[in-house]
């Protein structure tokens, strides 16, 4: 199994340690409900350094990645902006999702999920025209979230404050050797690091110092799932497209612009959608791959689980397109049929619920 | 204490205590509740319910995943422990406290036949 340069703090600090895609990452340090909690209400970081960053260099990248990314990097005007988008195969199938940052005009940088990383490298060689790619194993990632991530942060590093002090939402600036951006995977303020790898246990270490609280895989997924943020291999794969994954938004249909999809995505309107469901009574716990019954007819949950926040459960599940937020829902758990609402997504927001109501 | 000696224990993780009045109390070990992680989700057997030997009749789910609870004797349930059903954490903090249900097993029932602590440890190691 594949380590990062944190792995050894982690087994010092007594996490439980998983197989994730390949990689021994920590699932907790001891509560995962505690450390759910630690980002909505305070601070607390991830080692993503499974993840991958990849530096596309040349004269040509703006117009490949406007060819080869569902959204549309002519959007990214300003130096430091990152995008969100969907790479896709020629079918409207996922290949992944990614972020993309503009550093230059001849240098832009993607970071794509671990699980995905070789594959995307060989799709990305594989398109016409793809530029220099140079991927940056030399960097480990850390993500500090919650609404005391950055003031913690700048406390850790102060060197880190010039430069990421006026960072707009959504946007990276370089810091000495550390890249700092604001973005994240959780649903509250923070930063995610870049730093070279020889410096990531000094930098955790830092971070700790100055009381933000190590989280493992465990809380990221339900903090994610709470903000409404889809998972790439359980809420979208290769067999649906983003239309169909609660990520139209994130696809620049409009105008002339061709990029790998496009056609199928417009030859092909969606018959089905990511939706949010909240477990109305009691039952058990919404999980992925549990069947859901609408009034349109059938679907099924693509990631569920356990809300700390909401101290109820709730999911992601595809359904067909008509079923309307608001209406009521039912999903099989052991055999029986329990009721569930049909929410928008995100759940929870900057660490209030957003359907309070229920 | 891992696992009390004075208990005894299944190999599909279950904890049993044989009670002076002949019934059965029964819980999950330490060895399940860690491996499970934080229990969110507890459903417990209506009281009165007639069970088979080494019947699913109880649900434990935890952030995780969800696990079902077996009988470790055919019976008939006589009591359960609606405390852990609304704080399943109880069963992560102690969970030879939190038992789940009590039980009284067909005449004939040996719990001597249960494992023992140290032969339990021996099968999770």
């Amino acid at each position: 199994m594949q380590r990062t340069p944190l792995h050894p703090v982690h087994r010092a600090a007594g996490a439980r340690l998983v197989d994730f895609a390949g990689w021994e990452m920590p699932l907790h340090y001891g509560s995962q409900t505690e450390e759910h909690h630690a980002v909505r209400r305070d601070a607390g970081m991830f080692d993503t350094s499974h993840m991958l960053a990849i530096d596309l260099e040349g004269a040509g990248t703006r117009a490949f990645l406007r060819r080869a990314l569902a959204n549309d990097v002519a959007r990214l005007n300003s130096p430091g902006k990152a995008l969100y988008s969907c790479v896709l195969r020629e079918d409207g199938g996922v290949l992944d999702d990614l972020i993309v940052y503009f550093l230059r005009e001849d240098l832009f940088r993607v970071v794509v999920n671990a699980a995905t990383a070789e594959k995307d490298l060989a799709w990305l060689a594989g398109l016409p025209a793809c530029p220099a790619r140079r991927p940056r194993r030399d960097l480990a990632m850390i993500a500090v979230q919650g609404p005391d991530a950055r003031a913690k942060t700048w406390q850790a590093l102060p060197g880190l404050k010039e430069a990421s002090e006026l960072l707009g939402v959504f946007f990276g600036a370089q810091a000495g050797e550390i890249f700092v951006a604001r973005t994240g995977y959780t649903g509250e303020d923070g930063f995610e690091l870049l730093v070279p790898a020889a410096q990531a246990v000094e930098t955790w270490q830092r971070l700790a110092g100055a009381g933000v609280r190590p989280c493992g895989l465990g809380a990221r997924d339900t903090l994610r799932l709470e903000a409404g943020m889809n998972l790439y291999g359980q809420d979208m794969d290769e067999s649906v497209t983003p239309l169909e994954s609660g990520l139209g938004w994130t696809v620049a249909l409009e105008g002339d612009r061709d990029f790998v999809g496009k056609a199928a995505l417009r030859a092909r309107p969606p018959a089905r959608k990511l939706v949010g469901l909240v477990m109305t009574g009691r039952g058990g716990v919404l999980r992925g791959h549990q069947k859901v019954r609408t009034a349109l007819g059938d679907g099924e949950i693509t990631s569920g689980g356990y809300s700390p926040t909401l101290e109820r459960s709730i999911a992601l599940a595809r359904v067909p397109i008509g079923a309307a937020p608001g209406t009521s829902a039912q999903v099989e758990i052991r055999d029986k049929w329990h009721a569930v609402r049909i929410v928008k997504p995100p759940f929870v927001r900057h660490g209030k619920p957003l359907h309070p109501d229920l | 204490m891992k696992h009390p000696d004075h208990l005894r224990y299944t190999r599909t993780h279950e904890w049993v205590r044989a009670e002076q009045d002949g019934t059965l109390t029964v819980g999950i070990t330490h060895h399940a509740q860690d491996a499970l992680g934080e229990m969110v989700y507890v459903e417990l057997p209506e009281v009165g319910r007639k069970l088979a030997a080494e019947e699913p009749c109880a649900v434990i789910e935890s952030v995780k995943a969800a696990s079902d609870v077996y009988a470790p004797a055919a019976g008939e349930v006589m009591a359960v422990n609606d405390a852990v059903v609304k704080s399943p954490g109880d069963l992560n903090q102690d969970p030879y406290a939190a038992w789940l249900y009590r039980m009284k097993p067909e005449a004939g029932f040996d719990a001597g036949k249960l494992l023992e602590a140290a032969a339990y440890e021996k099968g999770v190691a």
